[in-house]
């Protein structure tokens, strides 16, 4: 059994672990609000966007002419996997889900023979994955010094990824983010970002005159759509960052909390036991007299 | 007083404007053009210009790049990949955009020096940016 200055120092220390995951919980409140804002913010330019795209792309279709980004390179040999995760961690499953997702895929991919590249970014991710498939790492992009995430982020991983389309490294491209559902539920998903791949547009469309043609349009706004992807699922995923560290630091917090209580209640029990024995020690005593 | 119509500003990061615009200036590709109420549906893509929204409260310049305008029968929307109102575009925010429109000038130069189409796409771009600077007078330091 512990002394008593054992466990009034687990005590200690335990309140002091409840003091750190209380505010870590509230400062991941506060960035999930911010967080929540900035993906709201951003949902009506990629709705737009994604519409007038779609639109296009089902006009184009799958002619002949149509650009690569749409139609695809016509193989599926060599697939590019980003998998996005966040640079820290203590937020619950949130890293290990997608990580989970993208392994998976990655498994089943060269269990059929295919070519995996993966492309990292957040450093979590890349620690997971390294044991296993880190001989298919092809980059690494390093959000670490980033406090808010802009579109130029998503720019420059867009940037990237096109450029080694361009060059003929890969013929399909899958990002792995987490969508934000709630505070408690992130659902992992996977979303094939080159070729494009669009949902067919609902109700009727109107007829609009294009300036220049619609294909050099979508020539030109298909790479941005790239961006635009990524750009939503790194704020899903800094909305789902900060939900799941929230509520990974309230368990924390309130698990801090029971143990405090057994151990205080151990505690008063064997403080009750001490005195017991001295009383008894002084009375056989006295009674010896 | 022209009939009004819903126009919005956005760019990904959030939107800028949206009100009852009685005329709007559109720096699109192929040349400005103004959309009123009942211009026939279009979509074009932008250059780098400056965007002019009149409504009934006054006019406001935006600077944009990048992206499209979308005139439908009922609404003007236009998606830049960048947008700052006018006033936000200080000297130091210009020299910055000219010069980023002069690297990517400089790349192509280097990278497609057989592909004439790429380095004159460049050039007009960062022609495009310097005629922002004289229209708002802001310097173009070379």
């Amino acid at each position: 059994m512990p002394s008593l200055k054992d466990l009034k120092n687990r005590i200690t220390s335990v309140k002091s672990t409840r003091k750190i995951t209380k505010a870590m919980q509230m400062v991941a409140a506060a960035k999930l609000r911010r967080a929540q804002e900035a993906a709201e913010a951003a949902r009506p330019y990629a709705e737009r966007f994604n519409a007038v795209v779609s639109a296009l792309a089902a006009s184009v279709g799958q002619s002949d002419t149509a650009p690569l980004l749409l139609k695809g390179t016509g193989s599926d040999k060599v697939h590019m996997l980003v998998v996005m995760t966040a640079e820290r961690g203590l937020c619950g499953g949130f890293n290990s889900t997608i990580v989970r997702l993208a392994r998976q895929r990655a498994q089943a991919l060269l269990a059929e023979g295919k070519t995996v590249k993966i492309l990292t970014v957040g450093k979590k991710g890349r620690e997971q994955l390294r044991r296993d498939l880190g001989n298919h790492f092809i980059g690494h992009v390093d959000l670490s010094g980033t406090k808010t995430i802009g579109y130029a982020n998503a720019q420059a991983i867009a940037k990237d990824l096109l450029g080694r389309f361009e060059e003929g490294e890969f013929d399909i491209a899958t990002i792995f983010y987490a969508q934000f559902q709630s505070v408690i539920s992130q659902v992992p998903t996977a979303q094939q970002v080159i070729p494009a791949k669009f949902e067919a547009a609902e109700g009727p469309t109107t007829d609009y005159d294009y300036e220049p043609s619609e294909e050099a349009i979508l020539a030109d706004l298909l790479p941005q759509s790239v961006a635009t992807a990524i750009f939503s699922a790194l704020l899903e995923n800094g909305a789902s960052e900060q939900g799941a560290r929230m509520s990974a630091m309230d368990n924390a917090t309130r698990n801090a909390g029971d143990m405090i209580d057994r151990l205080t209640i151990e505690f008063n029990r064997s403080r009750q036991a001490v005195i017991t024995n001295e009383l008894i020690e002084i009375i056989s005593g006295a009674e010896a007299l | 007083m022209s009939e009004a119509f819903q126009f919005d500003l956005v760019s990904p990061e959030r939107k800028l404007a949206s009100v009852q615009a009685t005329e709007v200036q559109i720096p699109a590709a192929e040349g400005a053009m103004t959309a009123m109420a009942g211009h026939a549906p279009t979509i074009t893509t932008l250059r780098p210009g400056v965007l002019r929204v009149t409504h009934a409260g006054g006019t406001e310049d935006y600077i944009v790049s990048g992206g499209f305008a979308e005139i439908g029968g009922t609404n003007v929307s236009v998606l830049a990949e960048r947008a700052l109102p006018a006033a936000e575009v200080t000297q130091t925010v210009f020299d910055a955009m000219v010069a980023e429109y002069r690297a990517a000038h400089e790349a192509a130069l280097k990278n497609f020096h057989n592909e004439p189409g790429m380095v004159d796409d460049a050039a007009r771009l960062l022609a495009d940016m310097v005629a922002i600077g004289s229209h708002m007078g802001l310097s173009y330091r070379d």
